[in-house]
């Protein structure tokens, strides 16, 4: 999933300012399961705004509602209402959800309530991880499943530099395993170390956000 | 002397069979060329080539190449540290054949410190390529005359292709983990082109003669350059900094306590550096000794002197 955390609130509620017809809008996809800015989130935001201008003595009709995903053009019909009714949004999806909401309301004002941080997996409750770099050229295949690119504070691809201590990452040892211990121990359990004596050459990183912004065009799936 | 691959004099001392000598030389957090002049000072006569570090701990200091300029005009010869932190492919290339245009014949390729450890961490780090796939583009530069997209290195179509002489070094940290990687990285770095390659500093004896014996057992001394890096310790206390803030560096605690009771433990420590000196000589496979003695360059000739490596060889 895009994992997220929500912004400090005095960021948030500095920017609705003046706002007299606010509406707060969640996300249901992945930013509801890593408990950023689902329904719930939405509930709790909203909530803390009213306090704040009540606190402030400030008008503002804060309106709540949260659509399955804000990445996808047809989810937003059930909302469209509420946007149009409000001066601005604040948007409680990832990057992606708060520029597409943008784009699809053109004159609508409208805010992040999040910090969209990496595609990542929930190890425990309330513990989140970076997995994928998206780097559009998926190398897992060599590395038993673990990726250099995304799990390497240097993506280093030919082996772990000198700052790999007791399964640690130098760059956070408290709580980031050393990529290539990890990769070093699954491709012994698998019984393929002789794998990672094969030297990578230079990745080719145009396949990803070095080629500029990403586009797929899938003229099978067109209509 | 075997054909050599370039006009380093590191090269000539390791190919006419000597035990070479390098040393550290840290350019300045400024414009002072005067503190290089005086470190090259020090150092003139008692080591056979000088790291010129690039940016060590991510800190910003003179550039590396700028540097080892201006000791060669001191009468040193620089090797070049080169990190993949700073430099994607396109800017490391045009700063070797610079580097090369301006008399430099030593590279030594390095990952480079994580930019959280330095002064400036909210930058963006490059990693386009690794240490690794450094030492291999330099050595396809070198020997194939080509770029790492397979160019020739030439200035147009019909000029006779103009590249770089380098002599390539890595390092490798015999306590990093995991351990079982270590040689394994180490060959890469041979299988890539390196020529010589310097350790981390050592103060565990006892781990790096095993990691020694993991080299021979693979054969690797005898296809690369070994130096063994050595840092003299200046007091108890930086010690057990080292101990504690750096990743994979372990100093026995009877070093430790030697410092401690010493009267002196600036003689100690320099004491016990020339112990190791002595002791690494004896290991088979080595071929070198690198001190790097940080912000204490001063101190080189005195250990050098002291190890029984005065005077260097001409080559």
């Amino acid at each position: 999933m895009i994992t997220a955390v929500q912004k400090p609130f005095e960021e948030i509620y500095q920017n609705i300012k003046g706002i007299e017809k606010l509406l707060v809008l969640g996300c249901g996809s992945c930013v509801t399961v890593c408990m950023a800015g689902g329904e719930k989130e939405v509930e709790i935001l909203s909530s803390s705004i009213r306090l704040a201008n009540r606190q402030n003595g400030l008008s503002m009709e804060v309106a709540e509602g949260t659509i399955e995903r804000q990445c996808d053009r047809e989810f937003f019909d059930s909302a469209k209402k509420m946007i149009d009714e409000a001066d601005a949004v604040i948007s409680m999806a990832c990057g992606v959800g708060v520029q597409f909401l943008a784009e699809e309301f053109k004159g609508k004002v409208v805010f992040p309530a999040l910090n969209t941080k990496f595609y990542g997996a929930t190890d425990e409750q309330g513990v989140w991880s970076e997995r994928c770099a998206g780097c559009g050229d998926c190398k897992l295949t060599d590395f038993g499943g673990i990726c250099p690119v995304a799990r390497c504070s240097k993506s280093l691809m030919n082996g772990p530099c000198g700052g790999s201590s007791e399964g640690m990452c130098e760059v956070d040892p408290e709580t980031t395993p050393c990529g290539w211990q990890l990769i070093f121990d699954r491709m012994k359990e698998l019984g393929q170390l002789e794998k990672l004596e094969k030297t990578h050459p230079p990745v080719d990183w145009s396949s990803g956000r070095d080629g500029g912004p990403g586009r797929i065009i899938r003229e099978d799936v067109k209509l | 002397m075997k054909n050599l691959k370039t006009g380093s004099n590191l090269e000539k001392v390791f190919e006419s069979g000597n035990f070479a000598v390098t040393a550290e030389l840290g350019p300045p957090k400024s414009i002072d060329a005067e503190i290089i002049r005086k470190k090259a000072g020090y150092l003139r006569g008692y080591v056979d080539a000088v790291n010129i570090t690039d940016n060590q701990t991510a800190i910003v200091r003179m550039s590396s190449i700028a540097a080892g300029l201006l000791a060669i005009k001191e009468g040193l010869e620089p090797i070049i540290q080169i990190t993949c932190r700073d430099r994607n492919r396109i800017a490391i290339q045009s700063d070797v054949l610079g580097a090369s245009a301006l008399g430099i014949k030593n590279i030594l390729a390095l990952s480079g410190d994580h930019q959280k450890f330095g002064n400036h961490p909210g930058t963006k780090n490059v990693f386009d390529i690794d240490s690794i796939q450094l030492i291999g583009i330099l050595s396809e530069m070198r020997d194939k005359k080509i770029f790492q997209n397979g160019e020739e290195i030439k200035n147009s179509k019909n000029a006779p292709p103009a590249a770089p002489e380098i002599y390539i070094g890595g390092a490798a940290n015999p306590f990093g983990d995991p351990l079982e990687f270590r040689p394994v990285r180490l060959a890469k770095k041979i299988n890539a082109g390196a020529d010589f390659i310097q350790t981390q500093c050592i103060y565990d004896m006892e781990r790096f003669s095993l990691w020694m014996e993991k080299i021979r057992e693979r054969g690797l001394h005898t296809k690369i350059k070994i130096m063994a890096g050595v840092t003299p310790l200046k007091s108890a206390g930086m010690a057990r900094y080292m101990r504690d803030s750096v990743a994979g560096l372990t100093i026995p605690d009877y070093y430790i306590e030697r410092l401690s009771k010493a009267e002196d433990p600036v003689s100690e420590g320099l004491a016990i550096c020339v112990e190791q000196i002595l002791e690494l000589k004896k290991i088979e496979g080595l071929s070198g000794i690198h001190i790097m003695a940080i912000e204490w360059e001063r101190k080189v000739p005195e250990i050098v002197d002291a190890a029984g490596l005065y005077p260097r060889p001409e080559v």
